[in-house]
């Protein structure tokens, strides 16, 4: 396949397999920013999955599909919020727990609609698509969580490092007891972080079941995204553009081992579909050292030098997974 | 607008922290509230912002009862505070510090406001670096300036010159006064009596939660001294100068880069037994001094010859200097010492050098309270560090400390301490110690050092600028070189 696929090609399915990943794993950097870690993360997205396609079948409506899968990601969040930010449990246990919890659901209660026909989202061909050139019209025609998908990039992006919403956002992230000080309210920050956060990841979790990998079943074919997800949180340095650029080069991983099976048919099909995920950790050790000098010596005086910390360099929230009690 | 506290009382559990305490601060004058460490003075100030509930009592502004729950209400009320830890976000940069909490403003305002403010004051605060990169000081300073620009009516300061230089003392001092001129209610939390007696019009006394003492200026130190102590604590005269040994440590052409200017050009001989002051402002080299020494930081040129061995670069140098009994102490004890959230005898275990897998908890336990008892801690065995006092977590750090070290660097080891506590601190580096311990320490306060070294190494941008035996100097030349002034060539 390797051989008929073309470039033009290649970019639109990466594109195309990456947009819900990146969806789901900028939730997980909301929330992630504010200092709360959403652990369950891989059954919200099977639970947001099978609501979000059980609902568009029921009223064979996409945008009521999404708008469920949205709000069953949002559940998630209000537990793990509720939990971890106002009764102080842990966020691993509670995290874990509950995705576990959510995945069985899903399972459970999609039974009935397991394999059955439903709406899909198909590509959408651009207002302009005659007038572009033949490789565009390929790279450019997709369904539109891709362009969902880059422009929360660019909104999350922009609400970081820009807004003064985003700002508090980081801060509470940061030392939460000196927001307090500084008269804003954590607890609230971070529960609407959560909150925000889970429904994008069942956002995410819709583009599965009703776009990329339409239908639901078992297996549906979003398992262990979740994880990979969070995976590439950390692998973007809690940064959002380079949380996307992580979750296309696992797309990039995933659709060149499909072309790279043709190419080589004497190798097991398994490694290729295996290989993303040690490729991803290799990545992250080449990371560790080409940035290794300017993090030892915490910052550093030229100005490129600057911008590879910037790019590279990743440091979690401080306050991340701790939670917060008021005095 | 006026502050009336009435008859305030908090408790943690079963500890009280504040017995009924009344006090009326009066707008456009700086009150002072002078204690020991413990008395309860901050906690008096972070109930007033809502930081802290209390548990009975009222506050009146201006007469009228207010409640304050949160730091949101206290400031939309105009009271703000400056913390005595830093209360900020290390990774953010100083801009961003500068505007949270902060009214919305477009970040060209706020460019204008900080710069604007550091020119008033006398600060020198670049926008876009990070937090993390700057000193204590520099912290308490944007820190400062965000609650002026916030237009405070009441500015409660707990321990503002902890960690300044006395330049920036000097600068903010008058500024203060200009403040509280202006009509400002300025609630000064403090130790240092000079300070008070600087600033304040009024001086109230806590001492182990209770009100013992309220005046108005003039003052009258023994006064003030008994109501905070119950007794004057003495100042003894200057320590005897030691003898020295052969050098120990060496640093040969150093260049490093740390803090605001690094250190440079740097060649200094130290020998055995020498008691060592480092002064400068704020940033000017001490620390990158110390920790280079430490091997915590490696050196960009130049080496550092410990105990005549020449110090490895990176990370095994700090293991090779601990095996030569070197050993440093930071200023901030709970990020960078202590393990906050470990108790007291667990930190006791943690040090053993034996048994990887197996702690007699019976045999830490003893040795904790040993410690406790030889140490004077306030404090049980299962205490959290992080619920120790200020004085009470430097006193576990030296409990903790190599019998044997031969080289003790301290980075500021009265910050935040009361006199006593600083002076009981200093009299065990001095005396229990073996006398040929060599201390190299830098303080921010002049009287400190004159009092306690017999050595004085002045840095200023990163070079040093002076060297000398402290009998053959004097205050007003240090402050001189400190601040940049040269001595005119002859």
């Amino acid at each position: 396949m390797m051989g008929d696929l073309s470039l033009p090609m290649l970019i639109a399915s990466v594109l195309a397999a990456s947009a819900p990943l990146i969806i789901i794993a900028l939730g997980e950097t909301l929330a992630e920013k504010s200092g709360v870690i959403n652990l369950s993360l891989d059954g919200a997205v099977l639970f947001a999955a099978m609501a979000a396609f059980v609902v568009a079948r029921e009223t064979d409506s996409l945008l009521f599909g999404f708008f469920a899968g949205g709000c069953a990601g949002m559940l998630t969040g209000v537990i793990v919020g509720y939990f971890s930010i106002y009764l102080h449990l842990s966020q691993v246990a509670v995290g874990f727990a509950l995705s576990l919890l959510c995945r069985d659901l899903a399972y459970f209660l999609g039974n009935p609609y397991s394999r059955v026909q439903g709406p899909t989202m198909l590509n959408s061909k651009l207002p302009f698509y005659d007038s572009l050139p033949s490789s565009l019209q390929i790279i450019l025609t997709q369904p539109l969580t891709v362009w969902l998908a880059l422009l929360l990039v660019a909104v999350i992006y922009y609400f970081f490092s820009f807004s003064k919403a985003g700002l508090c956002l980081r801060s509470v992230g940061e030392n939460p007891a000196a927001s307090f000080a500084r008269g804003l309210n954590p607890a609230k920050i971070q529960m609407l972080a959560v909150l925000g956060g889970a429904f994008l990841v069942g956002i995410g979790g819709a583009a599965y079941s009703l776009s990329l990998k339409p239908g639901w079943g078992r297996p549906q074919g979003a398992e262990g995204i979740g994880w990979i997800g969070l995976a590439l949180v950390i692998f973007g340095g809690w940064n959002p553009i380079r949380v996307a650029l992580g979750a296309m080069l696992f797309a990039f991983l995933q659709v060149s081992g499909i072309g790279l099976q043709d190419l080589f048919p004497g190798i097991p099909s398994q490694v290729f579909q295996t290989a993303p995920f040690p490729l991803m950790i290799f990545t992250l050790i080449f990371m560790h050292y080409s940035t290794s000098r300017s993090r030892k010596q915490g910052y550093s005086s030229g100005r490129l030098q600057r911008i590879a910390g910037k790019l590279f360099m990743s440091r979690a929230p401080k306050g991340l997974g701790q939670s917060y009690r008021q005095e | 607008m006026d502050v009336e506290f009435q008859h305030i009382s908090k408790n943690f559990g079963s500890v009280k922290a504040l017995t009924d305490v009344s006090l009326t601060a009066r707008s456009g004058t700086i009150h002072g509230l002078i204690g020991e460490n413990g008395a309860g003075k901050s906690t008096l100030m972070k109930i007033l912002t809502g930081y802290q509930s209390k548990s009975s009592g009222s506050i009146l502004l201006d007469g009228v009862e207010v409640q304050l729950n949160n730091p949101g209400q206290a400031s939309e009320f105009g009271i703000g505070m400056l913390y005595q830890e830093p209360m900020d976000f290390p990774p953010l940069t100083v801009l961003e510090n500068f505007s949270l909490g902060t009214p919305h403003q477009s970040r060209q305002e706020l460019h204008f406001a900080l710069k604007t403010l550091s020119i008033r004051f006398g600060f020198d605060l670049n926008p876009d670096r990070p937090v993390e990169l700057l000193t204590v000081g520099e912290r308490q300073q944007i820190e400062l300036l965000r609650l002026i620009h916030c237009s405070i009516k009441v500015l409660v300061l707990d321990e503002p010159t902890t960690g300044i230089s006395p330049a920036q003392k000097e600068a903010l001092f008058p500024a203060l006064k200009q403040l509280a001129a202006d009509g400002m209610t300025i609630l000064l939390v403090s130790h240092k009596l000079e300070e008070v007696a600087n600033l304040c019009s009024e001086v109230t006394v806590l001492r182990h939660g209770k009100l013992t003492h309220h005046t108005t200026a003039p003052f009258h130190f023994p006064k003030l001294l008994t109501a905070m102590f119950g007794f004057v604590p003495k100042r003894s005269d200057r320590s005897d100068t030691r003898d020295t040994g052969p050098p120990i440590l060496i640093f040969k052409d150093i260049e490093a880069s740390g803090e605001r200017q690094g250190l440079h050009r740097c060649n200094l001989t130290i020998a055995e037994g020498e008691v060592i002051g480092l002064a400068g402002l704020d940033g000017a080299g001490q620390s990158t001094f110390l920790r280079l020494a430490a091997g915590l930081i490696s050196p960009d040129q130049g080496k550092v010859i410990l105990f005549s061995d020449p110090l490895p670069y990176g990370a095994k140098a700090s293991i090779r200097a601990q095996e030569l009994h070197t050993a440093f102490i930071p200023a901030d004890r709970l990020e960078e010492s202590l393990f906050a959230r470990i108790s007291l005898r667990d930190h006791f275990s943690l040090r053993e050098e034996h048994g990887m897998f197996w702690q007699s908890r019976t045999e830490t336990r003893k040795r904790a309270e040993e410690a406790i008892a030889t140490f004077s801690i306030k404090g049980t065995p299962e205490d959290l560090a992080e619920d120790l006092s200020g004085g009470n977590q430097q006193r576990l750090l030296l409990s903790l400390l190599n019998r044997n070290s031969r080289l003790i660097l301290l980075e500021n080891p009265t910050r935040g301490l009361d006199i006593q506590s600083g002076q009981w601190i200093w009299q065990h580096l001095r005396d229990e110690l073996s006398p040929d311990t060599t201390i190299i320490f830098s303080s921010p306060e002049l009287d400190e050092i004159l009092h306690y070294c017999d050595r004085i190494i002045v840095f200023h941008d990163g070079l040093i600028v002076l060297d000398s035996a402290v009998p053959e100097t004097s205050h007003d030349a240090i402050a001189a070189v400190m601040t940049g002034i040269r001595e005119s060539a002859p």
